[in-house]
């Protein structure tokens, strides 16, 4: 995975395009896959599941305590209450941020993620730097991302071993209080909620 | 016979920076999109589970030299030849060679959307109790297993503390080997880096923890 660098590699990609190309011809001459199927599958992680949907679950967290307590408590439930649910998010377990404690999702082993509220998860998160890194050098993996916390906030890091999908509850960033449901999701990154970044400031009011 | 996995990377040195990637990119090219649907849709037959999935992609040889979604593809190939859904030479022809064998099931597209909002659970129930309880000091497994597994390298043979009890799951180390489900206990269990790497790393207040299926456990 690292030490491959595809930039340059148009052959390899046309090879790649062929191969797969290959394959499915073969499995749907064969019958075992509808190839109408294929094109809803990719629609479905291009367009509509991906970490906005976490996004507005953060946001919900924020304006209101209720659903925070629940999300807390049972995520699966207070997820799908949103919409979002299924695959790769069978069972998900939220992680807040708090000024003491800092909470870093990955996949050691793998490239377990929470797809109904995060969507696809990025080439780094399945990559050999970020997968060894993690684990041991969890602040030079945040300083990789511009972020550096303070030697007083303890690292958490939840290493996705079984079917249980983390998401990272971040802290409401201050001077939003003036901020809808819509405004404040979109301060919420992806890397946020994996643990690897932080909402971003509002901007100030003209 | 041993078993290798070459994708047990946690702790590993050597592999360099992590590469930031804006939140918009979702496929770095068209093969990788059709390679996660064809992916999807040929297990949508019922034929392997995910624990097998994951058993055939990180005994690829080549795992490190690949990306990822190219691990995905070698990884489909690999079980579609082991299932007997088509040979390699019809792989490599891209055409029908031979019939084709039943299947458990089709994926059509009017359920795609029914099958990804259901998933697939794995929560179960046993009918026996936990054995451990939130607080309780429990060391993991110190040998490798001649399997696939989930108990990663670099904390084997450790000592952490129970923190969470998920419930009885299917077991990831029978189910990738086709003995069946038997679900186990699965716990959240957390380790202090001073345990984990013993000095061995920059010291740097945190903790790691896992999920980790009762087998994996004895008291501490």
């Amino acid at each position: 995975m690292s030490g491959h660098d595809h930039d340059d590699g148009h052959s390899e990609l046309g090879e790649m395009d062929l191969r797969v190309r290959a394959l499915e011809t073969v499995l749907t001459e064969k019958g075992y896959i509808d190839p109408a199927a294929l094109g809803v599958l990719i629609d479905t992680y291009e367009t509509r599941i991906g970490p906005r949907n976490g996004a507005r679950v953060v946001a919900r967290a924020w304006v209101d305590p209720d659903f925070r307590d629940w999300l807390l408590r049972d995520a699966t439930a207070a997820i799908a209450s949103l919409g979002y649910s299924g695959r790769q998010g069978e069972h998900i377990v939220a992680v807040a941020n708090s000024p003491t404690r800092h909470n870093m999702v990955v996949c050691t082993l793998c490239s377990c993620y929470p797809w109904p509220v995060l969507g696809l998860p990025p080439t780094w998160y399945k990559s050999a730097p970020y997968r060894s890194r993690a684990v041991r050098d969890p602040r030079g993996v945040l300083a990789d991302f511009g972020v550096t916390l303070p030697d007083s906030t303890e690292i958490r890091v939840w290493d996705s071993t079984a079917e249980v999908r983390y998401l990272v509850l971040p802290e409401r960033p201050a001077g939003t209080e003036d901020l809808n449901l819509t405004e404040l999701a979109e301060l919420v990154t992806r890397d946020s909620m994996i643990g690897t970044g932080l909402p971003r400031a509002p901007e100030r009011p003209a | 016979m041993t078993y290798v996995s070459h994708a047990d990377l946690g702790g590993q040195l050597g592999h360099g920076r992590v590469v930031p990637e804006p939140e918009s990119v979702r496929f770095h090219a068209p093969w990788e999109s059709r390679t996660l649907a064809v992916t999807l849709a040929t297990g949508g037959t019922g034929l392997w589970n995910i624990d097998m999935t994951r058993a055939a992609r990180e005994t690829l040889p080549n795992y490190t030299a690949l990306t990822y979604y190219e691990i995905w593809f070698a990884g489909l190939v690999k079980l579609v030849i082991e299932h007997g859904l088509a040979a390699a030479d019809e792989i490599a022809a891209g055409r029908k060679l031979r019939p084709a064998r039943e299947v458990p099931r089709v994926l059509h597209a009017d359920n795609v959307p029914a099958v990804l909002a259901r998933g697939a659970p794995t929560e179960r129930s046993v009918g026996f109790p936990a054995r451990f309880s939130i607080g309780e000091r429990v060391r993991t497994r110190s040998e490798a297993a001649p399997h696939h597994t989930r108990l990663p390298g670099y904390l084997r043979g450790k000592v952490g503390i129970i923190e969470r009890v998920h419930g009885p799951h299917v077991f990831a180390d029978t189910n990738a080997q086709g003995l069946g489900e038997r679900p186990q206990w699965l716990y959240n269990v957390v380790f202090d880096e001073r345990e984990v790497w013993e000095g061995d790393a920059p010291a740097q207040r945190f903790k790691v923890s896992i999920d980790a299926w009762e087998p994996y456990l004895t008291p501490a």
